[in-house]
């Protein structure tokens, strides 16, 4: 029986749905290694002075968060262990809340932190890459406040930052442009600042190139796996590791399919030879 | 001169951005740290100015009654609801014209612009998102067909970084011994993703950097004028 490809279609997306809800309501525990990359991330979030400060930067917006909020969930709680002092910019203007929103989350987990003091969210800035140069020279002239107005001086948390080069390391959560590449472009190349980040699975591939022999990107968490690769060497288990069971069952039913695919390509081909 | 002074401030501007970059001294370093400030003022104002073709354009398809119309009335209806409750009423960290909304707070949880914004904006965006894996599976099986030798590489490789990329990979190969460790999936799509990836990747860049230098010499020398609109 030959289904029209509207039925194909219908069927392709029911089994899609049905593929990703399952693993999300009852657990396959599928196992999750590390890779090179994460390990290089995570080897350089653990690897820090207490105290380090640390710049995350959220260049993304709501349509990314399934993929990177869990790594910035993930990162900035590993962070906040280690009792390192983040500072948060984006460059993205949703990024501002997203990351007000990881950390109210966290706030719930680790009741201790406190906002200015071991944490700040700066906020969104325009300009992107122009932004990032400025804060090599002075991070005050771009952020004069945070996001609730406190003058950055009255800060206990930029104690002693002037700009890029005071921070241990850069990690930017990038869905696109401006993100990871800009922060290498100026950030690693020009101010000699360690620069890591993570990034979408589509746009990973993209950003690979800068993780070369002169560590121009030091590590990069790329998607969704990477994040519940993240969350294992960190020993929290949470949003990313569960989706990754509904993932991996939606890649293998579009597996299924190409195959479906193929085989029905050769028949009809091998009948047309035949006839 | 309509034409030649934007020229002429193109073609010094560009000179001093890149002898500031070579020379990042007095009094070039003085000068691009205030084209910096410059550059994120216009940005701040091109979000405005956004913002306002915004209304113009969705205005002017209402007024003319373009196919899908009534589309555009809810544009322009949801913009003016988040404009107006991020005015009045501010976002969690600012208050707003009207105050704080503490009762507004109590009563919904949190304030009105943020409220829109976690649960209507955020699971819309990410809603749409994800409708690209419906679309992408459906292309997925009807593009990738092994064809010819090219397209059965890139159907391969696709297989192999779809598995080796998820915790099936893992799964599926995780038995195998030592000695066989690169057939190990998430091994074989971190090799794909390393070498030939990288390479192509590497190559485009490079290309699109020359491209890059070729069109902004170009604008700095004026001989590329579309910037500045009209014929």
């Amino acid at each position: 029986m030959k289904m029209s490809p509207e039925n194909t279609r219908r069927t392709l997306f029911t089994l899609i749905l049905i593929g990703v809800a399952l693993p999300l309501i009852f657990k396959l525990g599928l196992p999750i290694e590390s890779s090179e990359n994460v390990q290089m991330v995570y080897d350089l979030v653990n690897g820090q002075p207490e105290g380090s400060h640390i710049l995350l930067s959220f260049d993304y917006d709501p349509a990314s968060k399934p993929e990177l909020h869990p790594m910035a969930y993930a990162v900035a709680r590993n962070a906040l262990e280690r009792k390192y002092k983040i500072v948060c910019t984006a460059l993205w203007p949703m990024g501002a809340s997203l990351c007000a929103d990881t950390f109210k989350r966290l706030k719930e987990e680790m009741p201790g932190i406190e906002d200015g003091v071991d944490y700040v969210n700066l906020g969104f800035k325009a300009g992107g890459i122009v932004t990032i140069q400025k804060m090599g020279s002075d991070i005050r002239d771009v952020y004069p406040a945070d996001m609730s107005g406190t003058p950055i001086g009255e800060l206990p948390i930029m104690d002693g930052i002037r700009n890029l080069t005071d921070f241990a390391f850069v990690y930017s959560f990038s869905a696109g442009a401006p993100g990871i590449k800009e922060w290498v472009m100026v950030a690693h190349d020009k101010n000699k600042v360690i620069t890591t980040g993570g990034a979408t699975a589509v746009s990973a591939p993209a950003i690979l190139p800068y993780i070369n022999e002169q560590k121009q990107l030091h590590g990069l968490l790329g998607g969704l796996k990477a994040a519940a690769e993240y969350e294992k060497l960190s020993g929290h288990i949470d949003i990313a590791t569960s989706g990754m069971d509904a993932q991996s069952i939606a890649h293998l039913i579009i597996i299924l399919f190409i195959a479906v695919g193929n085989i029905q390509y050769h028949l009809i081909r091998k009948r047309k030879r035949g006839e | 001169m309509k034409r030649r002074i934007p020229l002429l401030i193109a073609f010094f501007v560009g000179i001093l951005v890149i002898v500031a970059e070579f020379i990042p001294h007095k009094p070039f370093g003085t000068l691009t740290g205030g084209l910096e400030d410059w550059f994120m003022i216009i940005a701040g104002f091109a979000i405005i100015l956004g913002q306002m073709n915004l209304i113009k354009v969705h205005v002017l398809k209402i007024k003319h009654k373009l196919p899908n119309w009534q589309y555009f009335i809810v544009t322009i209806v949801s913009f003016a609801v988040m404009v107006i409750f991020g005015l009045f009423w501010g976002t969690e960290d600012n208050a707003g014209i009207l105050g704080a909304g503490t009762s507004l707070v109590q009563s919904i949880g949190s304030k009105p612009f943020d409220y829109m914004f976690n649960n209507v904006y955020q699971h819309l965006s990410a809603s749409m998102f994800s409708l690209l894996a419906f679309f992408i599976a459906s292309a997925a099986y009807r593009a990738f067909i092994g064809r010819t030798t090219e397209s059965n590489l890139l159907l391969i490789a696709a297989v192999l970084v779809m598995l080796g990329r998820t915790s099936l990979g893992s799964f599926l190969t995780g038995w195998l011994p030592d000695a066989l460790s690169f057939l190990h999936l998430p091994n074989l799509a971190e090799f794909i993703m390393k070498y030939p990836n990288t390479a192509g990747q590497r190559a485009i860049m490079i290309c699109a950097g020359l491209g890059i230098i070729g069109s902004s010499l170009r604008i700095i020398l004026g001989i590329e004028r579309s910037y500045l609109g009209g014929e």
